[in-house]
């Protein structure tokens, strides 16, 4: 099978790699690059383990082949936490118990930076409604919920 | 109820010690681990749900290029009957065929082959050049015809177990329990009002988010080593080591950091195809499952029938139960029916009772534990029925449950007398929650339920290590699914005196520390936390003697008090008290470095109760069932980290809320599943909930040093039955099958 070079930008980097024109997005991601923070839940676009952004939209990158991202900028769980730490996001999940086993957690993560950079003080429907797309089993979403409200009005207004 | 305690760090909440890996994508999870050389295995699956395997063929596959191995049943070691402890116990043989079949393929989606390539890719492309060779059978796919005389027989050996004799002919019935106490027909004699109820739940998955995962690398000196997602390493080792034949010394399982399980991830599936895949190949193999194969092939809960009938004198007193409860086993034995039927009635004082449970064959995948393992099922027959009854007699249906609930020195059904318990107390909470006192909107219903489950103790081990600064470190063999590594810091720090901060817990492989049974049964913060305290005080006998060396005095002149030695009272000494970490820099010269120790079998695993409250709404035109609000009351013992209690009470209320409204297996009459997905299996999504309240309650167990009972359980045993009761509040209509999916609901609605 003839290999594809795509020349992309991954959390600022500028990234080459090969791939068969069937491969995701994901599979990319995960086997070809060691980017393993994405993780996979379904491989079907219904579960958000796999979020990422692709050119600022929140994707499933399950559902997104590799090729496709050729010329854009990617962003990443790995891309969240820089010189000064943790992402508030990531320090509000953490301060509410907002995962327990964490395999979703990536993946809401990157949707909450998503839905606060478009809205910075959702009300609580439409932190669900932004949400529905990530599953989680663990928590019942209450915590989370209360992660993305406590985080965007730390966003706000830093502390 | 015993006092309260002040403790310095338990019952606070500190974000975890794994937190920053998992919000930043560093933890590793099953599908996580990648080696040098790697190849990629995959599993072929029988498209009937009953055949005879006549034929496997694996050589066109082999001849593939960049194809290096590949196996099928007749790779496998004889499969040997013998049973599996633990909670994702059986029989081994049954174990081995359902890792991977023999003669017969016994539900859509058995495993017959597996082959590891280069890629995964590739060894999708192998599967299809394996020829199997099948005989279809009728499929045996629900309970009415498993148990019909002529049914189609699963397996021709087996006969009903548990009976006086031994049946002279086989059928799909494996076995059968029954539990009686008292008069029956007195009882119900005896009774003002006598309800009865049928109720049908089919078979629901877990739905952990993270697919079964593992990579195995066998050296060429027989030794395998074994990267897998899974409750338990330990059991997983020693049921490899049953279904490979294989030497438990030869056999080294890590844990990796594990994306759900609720009981499904105590069952081996792919760990013994990737490790002889691995030794057939010469390479490490990593097999991970589709979302679709973790539907077919792993882990649901049984599909029930049960039928409930209770009577009660005017005053609400109970005289009398009766039970009869089915459940599907899948293709193998061994069906939860024992616990369903053991909790069925747990919560209340009842005289006459019998109970019957049946564990039976169908052609469907073999059901794992999940979550308070039969429970939900039986309990949600009572708990409906106690609604219909508390109806009846126009009572409260709080009040009634009051009138007849278990407490300390009830014997409960399953045979012993309960030590404290925190029922009444749960009760009481319920009836003065502002949740239950507020008026009802306009056009909901309110239900209510109770739930219990009893907990486990079984093995753990756990060591402690002080550093070199007097920092701590506690190994331990539970993997961490929802926080436990706070748990057991909290408790280590605790018990040394020491901040929270100062303790690190990490979870050892099973060549780096002791024994432990599975994360399950709620018992890790329980039973692997006694194991901690106990490593911990043997910490500070430790250091209690050092100090008295360093003094001079004698060992019982020494205390322990807010992590340091210091002289009793009335000890004569002009000594400066000694620290952990002060104990710690001169330990070479008082006996090299501190380790504690402990391993136990812990016994007293206290049962935990729960009662939980939800206002519904019915849309009448499409039969969509919302979910208004919600409360949680459960009694914990003592919450040792409260957040994460929480937790474990909202995760299983949305679990138990989506099992009661839209989860369901759906066979075709081939036995094939038809909502193998996320998008066609409805597990709930953050729109479809509120906030879940809840309300942690604490009798402590007397049994635990710090009062524990385990919680991860009994959340997902009420919500079923608030919810079918809180619809019946609003319909009037009491709907017998569970999932209340719009459909059922119209359809009852149109039907009423």
């Amino acid at each position: 099978m003839n290999k594809v070079q795509v020349s992309t930008s991954i959390n600022g980097e500028e990234v080459e790699f090969l791939c068969e024109p069937q491969q995701t997005l994901l599979e990319v991601l995960r086997e070809t690059l060691d980017k393993t923070g994405t993780k996979e839940g379904c491989s079907t676009g219904d579960c958000g383990a796999c979020s990422v952004l692709l050119d600022d939209r929140l994707v499933c990158s399950c559902l997104v082949l590799g090729v496709e991202a050729q010329g854009s900028e990617i962003s990443t769980i790995e891309g969240m936490a820089g010189s000064e730490g943790l992402h508030p996001i990531q320090q509000k999940f953490l301060e509410h118990a907002a995962l327990q086993c964490g395999i979703c957690t990536p993946g809401l993560i990157v949707a909450t930076k998503a839905l606060l950079d478009k809205n910075p003080n959702p009300d609580e429907e439409t932190i669900r409604y932004w949400l529905a797309g990530n599953l989680c089993r663990c928590t019942g979403y209450d915590k989370i919920v209360r992660a993305v409200q406590d985080a965007a009005k730390e966003l706000a207004h830093p502390a | 109820m015993a006092e309260a305690v002040d403790y310095k760090v338990i019952g606070t909440s500190p974000v975890r010690p794994d937190g920053v890996d998992k919000v930043t994508g560093r933890a590793q999870y099953g599908a996580d681990m990648n080696l040098p050389n790697m190849i990629y295995g995959k599993v072929l699956r029988s498209p009937h749900a009953h055949a005879r395997i006549k034929s496997v063929d694996l050589s066109k596959a082999l001849a593939m290029p960049g194809v290096y191995a590949a196996v099928s049943g007749a790779d496998f070691p004889q499969a040997q009957h013998g049973e599996i402890g633990g909670e994702g116990g059986g029989d081994v043989a049954d174990l081995a065929k359902n890792i991977m079949a023999r003669d017969k393929v016994l539900y859509h989606g058995h495993a017959v082959a597996a082959v590891a390539a280069r890629s995964v890719q590739l060894a999708e492309a192998a599967l299809e050049a394996i020829d199997v060779s099948y005989e279809p059978l009728p499929p045996v796919l629900d309970l009415d015809a498993a148990m019909a005389v002529d049914a189609t027989l699963l397996d021709e050996n087996c006969f009903t177990k548990n009976l006086p004799e031994k049946p002279d002919k086989p059928s799909n019935i494996a076995a059968v329990m029954q539990l009686a106490r008292g008069d029956v027909e007195a009882g119900f004699a005896d009774a003002d009002v006598i309800v009865e109820g049928e109720y049908r739940i089919p078979m629901a998955h877990q739905g952990y988010i993270e697919p079964h995962a593992c990579t195995a690398s066998v050296n060429e000196g027989g030794q395998a080593t074994v990267w897998c997602c899974t409750q338990g390493h330990f059991e997983f080792r020693a049921m490899a080591s049953k279904v490979l034949n294989m030497n438990i010394a030869d056999l080294k399982f890590i844990a990796s950091e594990i994306g759900g399980g609720f009981g499904g991830k105590t069952v081996l599936y792919l760990e013994p195809l990737a490790i002889l895949l691995s030794q057939k190949s010469h390479r490490p193999v990593k097999m991970t499952m589709t979302r679709e194969e973790v539907f077919r092939a792993t882990g649901p809960t049984s599909g029930t029938h049960c039928k409930v009938k209770v009577g009660a004198k005017k005053d609400g007193t109970l005289t009398a139960a009766t039970a009869w409860l089915a459940y599907e086993a899948g293709a193998f034995a061994g069906a939860p029916m024992g616990p369903g039927a053991m909790s069925i009635f747990a919560p209340y004082r009842l005289d006459n009772f019998h109970i019957e449970a049946l564990d039976v064959l169908v052609n469907k995948p073999k059901v794992a534990a999940y979550r308070a393992p039969g429970a939900p099922q039986s309990m949600h027959a009572m708990e409906c029925a106690l609604d219909d009854l508390a109806r009846e007699l126009g009572m409260d249906p709080i009040d009634l449950r009051m009138k007849n609930a278990a407490e300390e020195g009830t014997q409960a059904p399953y045979g012993p007398k309960f030590p404290a318990i925190g029922f009444k107390a749960c009760l009481e909470a319920a009836k003065q929650h502002p949740h239950y006192t507020r008026p009802i909107p306009e056009g909901a219903g309110r239900g209510v339920a109770a739930g219990f489950w009893f907990n486990v103790g079984m093995q753990s081990s756990a060591e402690v290590h002080i550093n070199e600064n007097g920092t701590v470190t506690v190994v331990e063999g539970n993997p961490d699914i929802g926080g436990s590594r706070a748990s057991m810091c909290l408790m280590a720090a605790e018990t040394l005196g020491v901040t929270y901060e100062q303790v690190r817990t990490l979870i050892g492989d099973t060549e780096s520390t002791g024994f432990s049974n599975v994360t399950g049964g709620s018992r890790t913060t329980f039973a692997t936390g006694m194991a901690v305290v106990q490593a911990c005080e043997d910490i500070i006998a430790q250091c209690k003697a050092r100090a008295a060396a360093t003094w001079g005095v004698d060992e019982d002149q020494v205390e322990w008090e807010d992590g340091q030695a210091v002289p009793a009272p009335g000890v004569n000494a002009d000594v400066k008290p000694l620290s952990l970490a002060d104990i710690a820099a001169n330990a070479a010269r008082t006996g090299g470095p501190l380790l504690g120790r402990a391993s136990l079998n812990a016994q007293g695993a206290g049962a935990s109760f729960a009662v939980n409250i939800a206002d519904v709404k019915v849309d009448r035109d499409t039969g969509k069932v919302d979910v208004l609000s919600y409360t949680a009351i459960q009694d914990a013992g003592k919450a040792i980290h409260p957040a994460y209690v929480e937790g474990q009470m909202q995760g299983g209320a949305a679990q138990g809320i989506g099992w009661a409204l839209n989860e369901e297996y759906i066979f075709n009459t081939d036995g094939v599943m038809e909502n193998a997905g996320f998008l066609d299996y409805r597990i709930p999504v953050a729109s479809d909930l509120p906030m879940i309240d809840t309300q942690i309650i604490e009798v402590p167990n007397p049994s635990h040093p710090y009062g524990v009972r385990g919680v991860g359980e009994t959340p997902i045993v009420a919500p079923l039955a608030v919810i079918a009761n809180a619809v019946r509040a609003a319909t009037g209509l009491r709907i017998n099958d569970l999932p209340f999916s719009p459909p059922r609901v119209l359809e009852a609605l149109d039907n009423a």
